[in-house]
């Protein structure tokens, strides 16, 4: 007979069985003989975070830029609720995550009990799926199953809900592989045909006016995507963009690139988007940021859907080739089947999309990126492009938190290699980026991880610089400090009258003082001479940083596709406010 | 077009909307009829009408037979919505009036009355397969099965005979001949 374990100990044994080397948590009551059993178990190190949704967020930062799952350990009740937007986060970003919760025994579940929720009740829409464990026996199966969700098909997070009776009780542990016989979201890799191949090389022959578009299912499929997405891109000479979550699949500043697009993307990214005659895109969702209104959506173009969620196909567009695939195994055998027929196809398709090309060269010129600079006063977009010029020769992560920053971000820092952008972008979580700069730290010593953060967003899990601090990671909070949430302001400015309701932080905290407080170190950068030696500074520092840039407080993030706009009606700069205004109410 | 100041585009045209019956397979497990119906009211998707039974009690597979409206676009999201949750086996998905499905409903009705009346009332409903569950002098219980219309305008003629208490449920579907949902 085997040996029984308690439930405690078979929640170590498959977390052991799954290679999990962090779990980032926080304890309670409900989940305590977990936490008393972590002593036994030296392979698995626990992150204490200060708050539930830090923890999460922390894990996501660590899934993100290691391709391995977070796990996240909470308590029930409190525990589990401030874990929901951890959760959702990652599962409008497709992370994966295993979230294992505490709950009430098993004899008081339903009677009100103190610290009980509805655990699997509240995270079910949040989830993939998630399992509420009522037999001990039961356990390690659940567990095991929790971590293939999490990891197969469309990544995402599960959450097992563990009543404190079952943790006590004792019961046989096995490890379970490969346990789901189905489909779960095209999780058995379909095979795609040939001549689904063919069509698909058939649409990229014909073009004239192709356009790549590509997205965070790239980054998702592991870095060998992201190696074929460039094989590809070179064979056909095509261009490319790529949406916020793609960014780094393919580098940033290679000339077949044409920046990111959507309501903040460039010009000719949005332009050639309208106005391809083939669209090829790979793990993208055509999400609303990207398509604006979707009646007038590439009108002109034949649309091919790589993804590996059917349901994301015909969601919101429909398509003229969908293919459900894993974006590796689509890319390889495309490419392989590709090159069988069409040798030298970059050269002998040159005349074809030159006209194309140098439309996009004529929206180029039109630099929908510059901004106007000064020498008074840091300019945001400035401050952004100097961390990149000071860091780009090292290998640096990148995390964000939500807003005007987060835009900068994807515009003026370019990204060479997948894993170094995380930043939330289906739910756009505010104060996402410390504790997710955490989780990347972990994953990532020694490696330079900066959070490019605004003053609002970060003040949202401030609290975690105190993990940041336990646990001596060295992460650099590069906070642009308008004193606004800037995004909701320069909405106010171009919709709302510039009825600035409730946008401005009054009594913001002195950053220096708080870095101070906790234990790291604070810099701040008032001019824009300055800006250069302090962040390097910043980046020689080998202790978590808060560096307060303090940054012009009225500058507006364009070029903008105001929503409801197709993408060829772009907002270029404030020299076009005067039109926004009018119009502006109109459309976003 | 309509002045908006939301950060959302404005919606696009509307498909035709269709009637559909969907039928899911599923693990008969806790919270299963939660994550179908979360599943529904969280997409913003309509329900009908809902059966739920578990018709295999050895491996502890319900069937579920959905009633729903949507555009084609949004049926095609609700079947592969479905298919993604894990304890779903399988869905299979017919518009309603497809000429080898059938349908049917079934609904009890309790009529009070003198015994003319009743007599009436069993006349009525002789077209419906009409069982007598329960009678005395003054009052009946009766089952019928059929469409959902036809149960719709039954109740209404009976409703002038005395009808005083009715209960029905969802819609069940099964194929004509030897084919199976797949």
């Amino acid at each position: 007979m085997p040996k029984l374990l308690s439930g405690a100990e078979i929640v170590f044994r498959a977390l052991e069985d799954q290679k999990v080397e962090y779990i980032f948590g926080y304890p309670g009551g409900a989940v305590l003989p977990i936490y008393d059993e972590l002593k036994n178990h030296k392979s698995i190190k626990h992150i204490l975070a200060r708050h539930e949704q830090g923890a999460g967020h922390s894990a996501e930062g660590y899934a993100r830029s290691s391709g391995k799952p977070g796990v996240l350990l909470v308590t029930s009740g409190p525990g589990a609720t401030n874990a929901v937007t951890a959760l959702t986060d990652a599962y409008m970003d497709s992370i994966p995550l295993v979230c294992i919760s505490g709950q009430v025994p098993t004899h008081l579940i339903g009677t009100d009990a103190f610290q009980e929720c509805d655990t699997t009740g509240i995270t079910r829409p949040c989830t993939k799926h998630n399992w509420l464990v009522k037999d001990v026996n039961d356990l390690s199966r659940v567990l095991h199953l929790a971590f293939e969700v999490a990891t197969t098909g469309r990544p995402g997070p599960v959450l097992v809900d563990i009543p404190k009776d079952i943790q006590f009780k004792k019961g046989k542990y096995k490890f379970f592989k490969n346990t789901l016989k189905k489909k779960l979201n095209g999780k058995i890799t379909h095979k795609v045909s040939n001549s689904e191949l063919d069509k698909f090389i058939d649409l990229i022959k014909k073009s004239s006016k192709p356009i790549f578009y590509t997205g965070g299912g790239v980054i998702n499929s592991g870095p060998e995507a992201s190696k074929y997405l460039r094989e590809l891109v070179s064979l056909t000479g095509f261009p490319i963009t790529s949406t916020l979550q793609g960014l780094g699949a393919y580098p940033g500043d290679d000339p077949q690139f044409l920046g990111m697009l959507g309501m903040h993307g460039t010009y000719e990214a949005n332009n050639a988007m309208h106005d391809c005659d083939l669209m090829i895109n790979i793990g993208a969702r055509f999400d609303d940021r990207i398509t604006g209104k979707v009646d007038e959506f590439s009108p002109g173009s034949k649309k091919i859907h790589v993804d590996i969620d059917p349901s994301s196909i015909g969601k919101n567009i429909k398509v003229d080739l969908a293919v459900v695939s894993d974006v590796t195994t689509l890319l390889k055998s495309l490419i392989k089947r590709f090159k069988e027929k069409n040798r030298n196809f970059v050269n002998s398709n040159k005349q074809k999309t030159s006209k194309w090309w140098e439309q996009i060269e004529k929206w180029r010129e039109k630099k929908s990126l510059n901004f106007i600079n000064s020498d008074k006063i840091i300019k945001p977009q400035h401050a952004v492009q100097r961390l990149y010029e000071l860091t780009k020769n090292q290998d640096t992560f990148i995390t964000t938190e939500v807003g005007q920053h987060q835009m900068w971000a994807a515009q003026h820092y370019k990204f060479n290699k997948p894993n170094r952008w995380m930043t939330s972008g289906g739910l756009g979580t505010m104060g996402y980026g410390l504790p997710a700069a955490i989780g990347v730290q972990i994953a990532n010593p020694g490696k330079l991880v900066v959070d490019i953060a605004g003053e609002a967003s970060v003040l949202m899990t401030m609290q975690e610089m105190s993990t940041a601090v336990q646990y001596r990671l060295p992460i650099k909070i590069f906070i642009l400090n308008n004193e606004y949430m800037g995004m909701v302001r320069q909405w106010q400015e171009l919709l709302h009258e510039k009825n600035y309701s409730e946008s401005y932080t009054a009594a913001l905290p002195d950053f220096v003082k708080l870095a101070e407080s906790y234990g790291c170190v604070g810099i701040r950068a008032k001019t824009p001479n300055e800006l250069d030696e302090k962040i390097n500074e910043m980046i020689r520092v080998d202790r978590p940083v808060i560096f307060d840039c303090v940054v012009d407080k009225a500058e507006n993030c364009f070029p903008m596709i105001p929503s409801g706009k197709p993408h060829n009606q772009m907002i270029l700069g404030p020299e076009e406010e005067e039109e926004i205004s009018d119009e502006g109410k109109v459309l976003v | 077009m309509t002045k908006s100041k939301s950060a959302y585009s404005v919606p696009g045209k509307i498909g035709k909307i269709e009637r559909h019956i969907i039928v899911v397979w599923v693990d008969n497990e806790a919270g299963v009829l939660a994550r179908i119906a979360g599943l529904f009211s969280g997409r913003g998707y309509n329900i009908e009408s809902l059966a739920v039974a578990e018709v295999d009690k050895k491996k502890h597979i319900s069937r579920i037979t959905i009633v729903t409206e949507g555009t084609p676009q949004v049926i095609e999201q609700i079947n592969l919505q479905l298919k993604k949750l894990v304890p779903v086996h399988k869905v299979a998905d017919f518009k309603r009036g497809e000429k080898d499905i059938l349908f049917r409903e079934l609904a009890m009705f309790k009529v009070l009355g003198s015994s003319k009346k009743l007599e009436k009332v069993k006349k009525i409903c002789k077209k419906f397969n009409p069982v007598v569950l329960d009678k005395t002098n003054k009052s009946i219980v009766i089952q019928v099965t059929a469409l959902r219309a036809e149960i719709d305008k039954l109740a209404l003629d009976l409703k002038s005979l005395g009808l005083i208490s009715t209960s029905r449920t969802g819609a069940v579907a099964m194929t004509k001949g030897s084919r199976i949902f797949n």
